[in-house]
């Protein structure tokens, strides 16, 4: 990655002998990443992140055929907004956090055009995982037209995504997610299926996404996806346990923790719980200061925390969802920073309940 | 001292915070974020936002956002919608301080482990020859802020900072310049924050409650014309009635409201001259002063933010506080704060809103 951001500058789309490099590179990391996808190469689309992928699919579907987008509530905004803004529908998910199933195969039912039907792999604030074999079930028998999207961006680091992909029709993943560059993703379109493209111009990515390659952030991607491949197993088992301490311990000697689905539903890097009798925007000042870096929803264009849609949409009390605290542990996670986690926790909440 | 210092992204908070910091205390940036809907007139806008938190990067000092859009519309919108609804003339910016920058914001803080909340208000604390402190007018008394400062209590301005009361607003922008905050020549905030300039009252209010036609009426019942929303009605105004042009000059004296029917009152200026107010919600800093029982506290008063101040006294009649003016004044429009300070006209000692029911 290093070279292309250094010292390589050549457009991968020119002719001469610089570029042709570029190219190479570009190619042999579409390679690597349709293998670990267990797709083809020609598959695999390199956007601007997530967030293009999602909106690509969203769009690029409703446009080509006019159809509807169809969703669930507690998506990440980055297919949410876009479902909304061509008025699609959006389907209720279960108080754990899964999509209504029941739900959208009536929706199915009762609307001839759906265009697309996308539903997340892994949620972004609570881990939850969605069978998406369930999910591809309900639509194949009562939408067969319609593309299955996955926004698989949270599942990418946790989960082997073939299985996804045999599935769906179209996942989106984030580099940074893995430990890749920021401002680079990724879209799996199943060949056979085409949207509209988001970006018209010099006709990359075979005319479906316009726009220099960034040749630097794609071979990092590719090498990021491969090492967090060959490290998962260990990865997860190793910060399922961390996360289990982490959070057993503060429940333990706080009290009052309240978790909004099992763990056995979540990828093992969620460490999403409710702090009672807390707000959360208290509570991470206070953790920032103490250097534990954590979240509670989304934030909002200002920066401030916004409420969670998620929880609102789990049906989680809203008093409760008040002190929702989202904590991420990854693959470079240790020991020794859930141990300073569980004592900024405990200090900040004890602290904060009694003040 | 651990300072938060609220950030508005305005000129004056970002001097501020510069004074906090050369004085050598610890200081976190905040920007509160109040209004979550639509605005083009500054405050909570997400540009505000930016300013506020690049002119932190630049002072390097931390800075955060915190989210109260929820206590903003409890506190300070839905009782501004309620005011219009039942004809009461409204202050925002007065309980915005009153619940957010003071109760919600200091609240916070002190739980946070600041010691002190510091704002970019002019107005300053002194303390009196026995120590107590006291809510004073700025040094640059074309921009006092005092007024809509009136609800801090005694704790609140003990644990309260003014950095840039004491300068003139000319020096706050010439050392802006010579820090070279990107601020320095932002012109103030004027309006209320959550009204579109674009749509005014009229498209924010119409959204939320019915607005209502009514006839304007003379003293003698005669027609004089229209409005078209007798929400937006104020006590004393002149302008926007619908009458005819020419003739002796006209204003509100009444808001009459009867079951559906709503009609304005207009006549003279002397029919709005009055001796008394009553007030309600009354704020003294620390508990009721014992003249206003006795033979009455004399006081300055002022009316809106930047009115001239009158001398009346206050004293407690038929239970209600009664604001006795030495001569007679123009009615203050119920609903309007009414602040009190000291006879030099320095200190506020008090204040409360004038009650839309004269027990007199």
């Amino acid at each position: 990655m290093e070279r292309f951001a250094r010292d390589s500058f050549a457009n991968p789309t020119g002719s001469h002998r610089a570029s042709r490099e570029a190219r190479q590179a570009i190619d042999e990391s579409r390679d690597q990443i349709a293998s670990l996808l267990g797709v083809l190469p020609g598959e695999i689309i390199f956007t601007s992140g997530g967030t293009e992928s999602d909106n690509t699919v969203v769009f690029g579907a409703v446009r080509r055929t006019g159809g509807v987008a169809v969703t669930s509530n507690a998506e990440h905004h980055a297919v949410l907004h876009p479902v909304e803004h061509v008025n699609g529908i959006v389907v209720p998910v279960d108080a754990g956090g899964v999509i209504d199933l029941v739900a959208l195969e009536e929706v199915l039912r009762q609307t001839p055009n759906v265009a697309v039907v996308s539903v997340m792999a892994v949620n972004n604030e609570t881990g939850v995982i969605t069978d998406m074999k369930s999910v591809s079930r309900v639509v194949r028998e009562h939408a067969p037209k319609a593309i299955i999207h996955s926004d698989a961006v949270q599942a990418a680091p946790w989960m082997d995504l073939a299985p996804i992909t045999a599935v769906v029709d179209s996942i989106s993943l984030s580099a940074h997610k893995f430990g890749g560059p920021k401002g680079v993703g990724i879209l799996w379109l199943r060949q056979g299926i085409s949207v509209e493209p988001l970006m018209f111009g010099g006709g990359q990515e075979r005319e479906r996404r316009s726009g220099t390659h960034n040749v630097a952030g794609i071979v990092g991607t590719a090498a990021a996806l491969v090492e967090t491949r060959a490290e998962m197993d260990t990865v997860v088992r190793r910060v399922g346990v961390m996360r289990d301490r982490l959070v057993d311990k503060v429940t333990a000697t706080v009290g009052g923790i309240h978790e909004v689905a099992p763990r056995s539903s979540r990828v093992p890097g969620s460490a999403h719980v409710c702090v009672e009798g807390v707000e959360n925007e208290a509570l991470l000042f206070l953790l920032d200061q103490a250097n534990v870096c954590a979240s509670a929803a989304s934030a909002c264009a200002s920066g401030a925390m916004e409420p969670s849609h998620v929880l609102h949409a789990m049906g989680v009390d809203p008093n409760l969802a008040r002190g929702a605290l989202r904590m991420t542990l990854g693959h470079t996670t240790a020991d020794a920073d859930i141990d300073l986690a569980i004592s900024a926790l405990t200090e900040s909440i004890t602290h904060l309940r009694r003040s | 001292m651990r300072v938060l210092m609220a950030m508005s992204g305005g000129v004056d908070s970002s001097v501020a915070a510069a004074e906090l910091i050369a004085a050598g205390h610890d200081v976190v940036g905040v920007t509160m974020r109040l209004w979550g809907g639509e605005s083009d007139t500054g405050c909570c806008s997400v540009s505000d936002v930016e300013d506020a938190r690049r002119v932190a990067q630049q002072l390097g000092i931390d800075h955060v956002v915190f989210n109260f859009t929820e206590d903003f519309n409890r506190h300070v919108v839905d009782p501004y919608v309620d005011a219009h609804r039942i004809g009461v003339t409204p202050n925002p910016c007065i309980e915005c301080n009153r619940h957010l920058k003071f109760e919600r914001l200091s609240e916070r803080a002190r739980v946070l482990g600041f010691e002190a909340v510091a704002t970019g208000h002019h107005a300053r604390i002194i303390h009196l020859d026995d120590g107590t402190p006291r809510l004073a007018r700025a040094h640059d008394r074309a921009k006092d802020q005092s007024y809509v400062l009136y609800t801090c209590d005694r704790d609140e301005l003990d644990r309260t900072l003014f950095p840039v009361g004491s300068m003139t607003k000319d020096v706050v922008r010439e050392k802006a310049v010579a820090l070279g905050l990107r601020t320095a020549t932002k012109p103030d905030s004027q309006d209320v924050c959550f009204i579109s300039r674009q749509g005014g009252r009229e498209s924010f209010l119409g959204n939320r409650i019915p607005l209502r036609r009514a006839r304007v009426v003379g003293t003698d019942g005669q027609p004089e014309g229209e409005v078209d929303s007798v929400e937006l009605v104020t006590l004393g105004q002149r302008r926007g009635l619908g009458g005819p042009g020419g003739g002796p000059k006209k204003f509100v004296v009444e808001i009459k409201r009867e079951g559906e029917e709503a009609t304005v009152v207009v006549g003279p200026r002397e029919m709005l001259m009055t001796q008394y107010e009553v007030i309600d919600n009354i704020v003294w800093p620390d508990g009721q002063p014992n003249e206003v029982v006795g033979a009455g506290l004399a006081v300055m008063v002022q009316c809106s933010a930047h009115g001239e101040t009158a001398p009346a006294t206050l004293k407690i009649e038929d239970g209600g506080l009664h604001l006795n003016w030495f001569e007679p004044h123009l009615r203050v429009s119920p609903g309007q704060s009414v602040v009190f300070y000291d006879p030099t006209d320095t200190y506020v000692v008090g204040g409360g809103i004038v009650s839309a029911s004269r027990t007199k």
